[in-house]
């Protein structure tokens, strides 16, 4: 029989593989009342996963595109625009699903003990999914218009998987400082709006004026957006150091989201 | 698991918690001694529990409160670190040693706030502790509030697996398992109905149903049992006791002492946060009642009472210390004339009735008679409780004085009385006609 031990918080305190493992149940009970519940009693149900994206992609050709004019390096504005909003929303929705997550189960929280990092991941399984069937509504329209991204295509799960990873690793960060400062509930939406905006979802990198554009070659974001369109809709591949940060970021932002996610879990019951 | 549930019963049969290695007993503690089978020194590992120094102390925000959004933190990181911080300390632990052989069911009983809830926090990891050491063998499962992790949207069946899973079972555990907990619950025609649904009483059958068949080795349980009806309360208490039949290690927190007695081995009595007592249950609930009388005695002394203490009561008394069922009784209570009025001058006083698991039985409050008190007169008075008919038990009375916004006198447990089981009935029956129920009522039944 196993011995536990119960001491004091240490400050770098690592999740334990094997704790996280016999708990993996968790995760995909919690995934799947995220699921489920998201869709009953709601008329359109699964629909709305499909209808999001492509209003938003539709208001960004629109926009960007009918109005005010800016290329999209020879694609149909609105495929360019999909591309670019199914990974964005990858991103924002997850992010902001992790960070509310904690909050949300405040009961969990507050009364039952099994590691709380759990938590924020399992929110990942509901934005896969949307992310999954928004993918697919985008590759029947690859066909539609005719646009045969290549090869790049087989790299769109490690893609996906990088930005799922980016915004776990922030959504660790947020959710475990909306335990405490309930600010970041109120900045967040904010924050990613900005983002949005000042990142080339819904706008080619090159209508950026050049003088400009290392700004925007230095935003991570800009690097997932053109690596994922590289994939999807076979626009110019992104130079390498951008693919090469990209992994590194990825990587390191997760890192440095379950170290201070953990170096506060065992106060979230006292404080939620 | 096989082997080491022998040996849990073998631990049983010599039931005997070990000094072992340098475990500090409280040292004030005299009665620990009387136990003779504290003296028998057993191998660790029929250990399951052994807490070593625990203690848990909140920061109560009082003159520097603890930031609760992010400008506050920073304004407090920009006054610099070293800026004196008087947050005054609350310690809901403090200095816990103690050891549960396997096998053995143990009650933790205390007044309310005495920080059993806290200690089973820690135990069960929901919380850190801030100091000391708890070592346990074997996993861990705890029935802390029926229905945790229920989803209103969710039907029985999809509940039973989230909550399985998120109370530590495996999937495969509750496939075994599934028949049985959905057999216990009763539920077998709304497992695939939402629980939102339910009436509160099937969520909280269906809800403990789950709790009640964990497999784990050590079973923490929080006042759990005071759930549905007067049979499913029966039949969720003999679950527990099979769990400790079985070899299992039971932590039970209560204050209603009849389920401590007939469902634990031993006892440790907590009060503020320390532990007072421990030993077999019933020297356990002597403790406690001692305990309790202490608790009453330091109520006495005003320094020790909660409350802004604007202006607080000078004595408080009952005439008899024991009543019969419905007799009329008075609590009697005097109040100084202040030399200096409260800004605003009137207050007024309320006595709640509190029966012995701290329920408030009655709130009798002077408003509702349309009385209020002149902070600037010295009062003397009384409340007479008429047509209350109480069950037959142990009462305390807790006194207040208020004004709109600050209460300035808590005297918890200013009386305590007793009930005598001399019903005003016209008849009697067995116990089971008394067996539900908070009070009792003046009812009669007609033919017509």
């Amino acid at each position: 029989m196993e011995t536990f031990v119960i001491e004091p918080p240490r400050r770098l305190n690592l999740p334990r593989w094997a704790i996280l493992w016999r708990a993996r149940d968790v995760v995909t009970r919690l995934a799947q009342r995220d699921i489920i519940v998201r869709y009953r009693q709601t008329v359109l149900g699964a629909a709305w996963v499909i209808i999001q994206p492509v209003m938003s992609a539709g208001v960004f050709s629109l926009v960007f595109g009918t109005v005010a004019h800016l290329s999209s390096d020879g694609l149909p504005y609105f495929l360019f625009s999909l591309a670019g909003t199914l990974a964005w929303n990858l991103f924002n929705n997850t992010l902001t699903r992790a960070s509310g997550s904690l909050l949300q189960n405040q009961a969990l929280v507050s009364k039952v003990f099994f590691p709380r990092i759990l938590v924020p991941i399992s929110t990942a399984a509901s934005t896969l999914l949307d992310f999954g069937v928004g993918l697919g509504v985008a590759i029947i329209l690859l066909f539609v218009y005719g646009v045969n991204p290549g090869w790049p295509v087989l790299l769109l799960p490690v893609w996906s998987a990088l930005i799922a990873v980016i915004a776990i690793g922030v959504g660790l960060v947020t959710a475990a400082m909306t335990v405490k400062y309930r600010d970041v509930g109120y900045v967040l939406p904010w924050a990613t709006q900005i983002l949005l905006y000042a990142s080339p979802v819904a706008y080619t990198i090159s209508s950026v004026p050049s003088g400009l554009r290392w700004v925007f070659e230095a935003n991570p974001i800009t690097w997932f957006l053109e690596a994922f369109r590289w994939s999807l809709v076979g626009t110019e591949a992104p130079p390498l150091w951008q693919i090469g940060g990209l992994v590194v970021f990825a990587f390191g932002v997760l890192f440095v989201g379950v170290v201070y996610f953990q170096s506060h879990e065992r106060e979230f019951a006292d404080v939620i | 698991m096989r082997a080491i549930l022998i040996r849990g019963g073998y631990a049983r049969t010599a039931p005997s918690p070990s000094p072992g290695p340098p475990s500090p007993t409280p040292e004030h503690d005299p009665t620990i001694a009387d136990i003779p089978n504290l003296k028998v020194p057993v191998t660790s590992s029929d250990i399951a529990i052994r807490a070593e120094r625990l203690g848990k102390t909140y920061r109560l925000g009082k003159s520097q409160p603890r930031p609760s959004t992010l400008a506050e933190a920073v304004l407090q990181r920009l006054r610099g670190r070293n800026a004196p911080t008087t947050s005054a300390k609350f310690n809901a632990l403090d200095d816990i040693n103690f050891e549960v052989p396997q096998g053995q069911a143990l009650g933790i009983i205390g007044r309310n706030g005495a920080g059993k809830s806290t200690l089973l926090k820690v135990l069960t990891r929901v919380t850190a502790p801030s100091r000391g050491r708890v070592e346990f063998r074997g996993r861990m499962g705890s029935l802390l509030e029926v229905g945790t992790g229920f989803h209103p949207e969710l039907t029985g069946r999809e509940n039973i697996y989230l909550n399985g899973a998120l109370l530590g079972m495996t999937r495969a555990e509750v496939n075994r398992q599934f028949d049985a907990i959905v057999d216990f619950s009763g539920m077998e025609r709304f497992l695939d109905t939402p629980v939102k649904r339910f009436s509160s009483g099937m969520y909280v059958r269906l809800a403990f149903s789950v709790a009640a068949h964990l497999e784990t080795e050590i079973l923490a349980i929080d006042e759990v049992l005071a759930v549905g009806d007067a049979e499913f309360q029966r039949k969720s208490l003999d679950k527990m006791r099979d769990a400790a039949k079985q070899g299992r290690t039971v932590l039970y927190v209560s204050h209603m002492l009849q389920t401590v007695k007939t469902l634990c081995t031993s006892a440790i009595v907590l009060e503020r946060g320390q532990l007072v007592h421990e030993g077999s249950v019933d020297s356990a609930l002597q403790a406690y009642s001692s305990s309790f009388e202490r608790y009453a005695a330091d109520q006495a002394d005003p320094a020790n009472r909660q409350g802004a203490g604007g202006i607080r009561f000078t004595r408080v008394w009952m005439n008899e210390d024991h009543i019969a069922s419905g007799d009329t009784f008075d609590i009697h209570f005097e109040l100084p004339a202040l030399q200096h009025p409260l800004p605003v001058p009137d207050y007024w006083v309320s006595a709640h009735i509190v029966d012995d698991d701290g329920v408030i039985i009655a709130q009798c409050d002077s408003r509702l008679n349309g009385i209020t008190f002149d902070s600037g007169t010295h009062v003397v008075g009384s409340v007479a409780v008429r047509n209350l008919w109480l069950k037959p038990g142990s009462y305390t009375v807790d006194l207040f004085v208020c004004q709109w916004g600050p209460i300035h006198d808590i005297w918890d447990a200013a009386c305590r009385f007793d009930v005598l089981p001399d019903l005003k009935y016209a008849a009697t029956a067995t116990d089971d006609a008394l067996a539900n129920g908070l009070v009792l009522a003046d009812f009669q039944y007609e033919v017509n």
